[in-house]
């Protein structure tokens, strides 16, 4: 059931759920992302995954009006009539963003983490290129340095977060179902869930695809999209538009270099073809080589907003 | 399939939209899509059959503007047309351009079919 309208949601409905939510869950109360208090509708209405529900349904009435435009044709010399349908036409030159709702609620997010001085990264990558490893290093290195908060983003199961859970931290997984990325509504829900303490930091692992998370702004402090050295060297203008919306871009897996068919410069090159704001780390987050350049990038990002 | 997602967000404007103005149903939609905005037209016709029905918008005239890519070398200060994201200045053969244009994801206008009851 949703819990806004109280429809069925259909089998492959987003799921949000906070790792071991039983002994976290008690602390909730006075925690809001709401406390500016300046939107009087916040997130009703925008389900991912079931928004087509709500439109048939709550329009069903709209729909019987369309009948009878002819009527009052057949009508005209009989003038005991009481009224006719007239159909008129607005145009409403809207202007507006497709994405707005989106893009309005990624604000909102965004607002918060920049209230509670929270960096928040929103990391992209095909499947496999080694998000969660690398969170799994990070997570461990940064222990008793810097407070980390994880969500994690999958179509299905849990295991990412799992892994993430061995390592201590806060974790929310979020299920998309058939869903193919993450949206700021999903995240807000999820951080909801989560409560980033102040000052935190706050890993965002989008679904596996190097193609539609490049649209959604979840209201991130900065993108990290990751390819490894065993995707090839075009990577970046085959899949353009990744590499033009993000900030940082990891190249995982060096270990592997020695085996596989992987210019470095060339890859570099043809990301910065795509975007010359593009920084670049090289690293392996299973031998770890690299990893002091990653650290260093969090906390100077860090740093930056306490500016 | 992002495009679904794309459609989905279409349709809730457009029945905000409808609320707002008391209409009983949208007539034609015009909307203004960046040929570098990653959206594949194959896949929007495709999603808009599939997350049309039942909605405001089932019986709408869709009319797409595509907006080409237009960038501007950030050396030599020329624009020009552009078909991908990375794509090196014609003058100087510089890829640092800034894209000025192409990016867009825009719902332009909205002719909506109000229905009124006249006294006659
Ligand atoms: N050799 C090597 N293997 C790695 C490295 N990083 C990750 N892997 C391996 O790559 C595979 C995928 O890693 P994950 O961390 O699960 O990748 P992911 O990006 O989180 O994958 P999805 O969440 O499914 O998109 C695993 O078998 C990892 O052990 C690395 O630096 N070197
Ligand atoms: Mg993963
Ligand atoms: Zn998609
Ligand atoms: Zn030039």
């Amino acid at each position: 059931m949703c819990s806004t309208c109280g429809c069925n949601q259909p089998s492959d409905a987003v799921t949000i759920t906070l790792i071991g939510e039983e002994q976290t869950t008690r602390e909730q109360q006075g925690f809001s992302l709401d406390m500016q208090g300046d939107d009087p509708q916040p997130t009703r209405h925008f389900h991912p995954g079931h928004g087509r529900r709500h439109a048939a349904h709550h329009h069903h009435h709209l729909h019987g009006h369309t009948h009878g435009h002819h009527h009052h044709l057949h009508s005209h010399d009989d003038h005991d009539h009481g009224h006719d349908h007239h159909h008129g036409k607005t145009v409403v030159e809207l202007e507006q963003d497709i994405l707005q709702k989106n893009n309005l609620l990624a604000e909102r997010n965004r607002g918060f983490f920049e209230a509670r001085n929270v960096l928040a990264l929103n990391l992209v990558s095909s499947p496999g290129s080694g998000k969660t490893s690398l969170l799994e290093r990070t997570l461990a290195a940064l222990k008793g340095e810097l407070e980390c908060f994880v969500i994690e983003g999958d179509q299905q199961t849990s295991n990412d977060a799992n892994r993430i859970a061995a390592t201590g931290a806060p974790v929310v997984q979020i299920n998309t179902g058939k869903g193919c990325h993450l949206d700021s509504d999903m995240v807000n829900q999820a951080v909801k869930k989560l409560r980033p303490s102040e000052s935190s930091l706050l890993f965002i692992e989008n679904v596996g695809n190097l193609v539609c998370p490049s649209l959604f702004d979840l209201g991130e402090g900065a993108r990290v999209v990751i390819i490894s050295v065993t995707e090839g060297d075009d990577k970046p203008i085959k899949y353009p538009d990744m590499f033009f919306s993000s900030d940082l871009c990891i190249i995982n897996k060096i270990d592997l270099l020695p085996y596989v068919q992987f210019d470095m410069e060339k890859a570099k090159d043809y990301a910065r073809r795509v975007n010359h704001h593009l920084e670049f780390i090289e690293l392996s987050a299973t031998s770890g080589q690299g990893m002091e350049q990653w650290l260093d990038w969090l906390k100077r990002k860090r740093g930056e907003m306490n500016a | 399939m992002h495009e679904l997602s794309i459609v989905l967000s279409i349709v809730d404007a457009a029945e905000e939209q409808a609320r707002k103005h008391g209409a009983a149903a949208v007539e034609r939609i015009d909307l203004e899509i960046g040929a570098l905005a990653g959206i594949e037209p194959d896949a929007l016709a495709f999603a808009w059959e599939a997350g049309l029905p039942g909605t405001i918008l089932a019986n709408a005239e869709r009319h797409i503007h595509y907006i080409p890519g237009r960038a501007r070398c950030m050396d030599c200060g020329c624009q020009f047309d552009v078909q991908q994201l990375y794509e090196a200045c014609p003058q100087c053969g510089n890829y640092f351009t800034d894209l000025l244009q192409g990016r867009e994801l825009k719902i332009k206008s909205l002719t909506l079919t109000t229905a009124e009851e006249v006294i006659s």
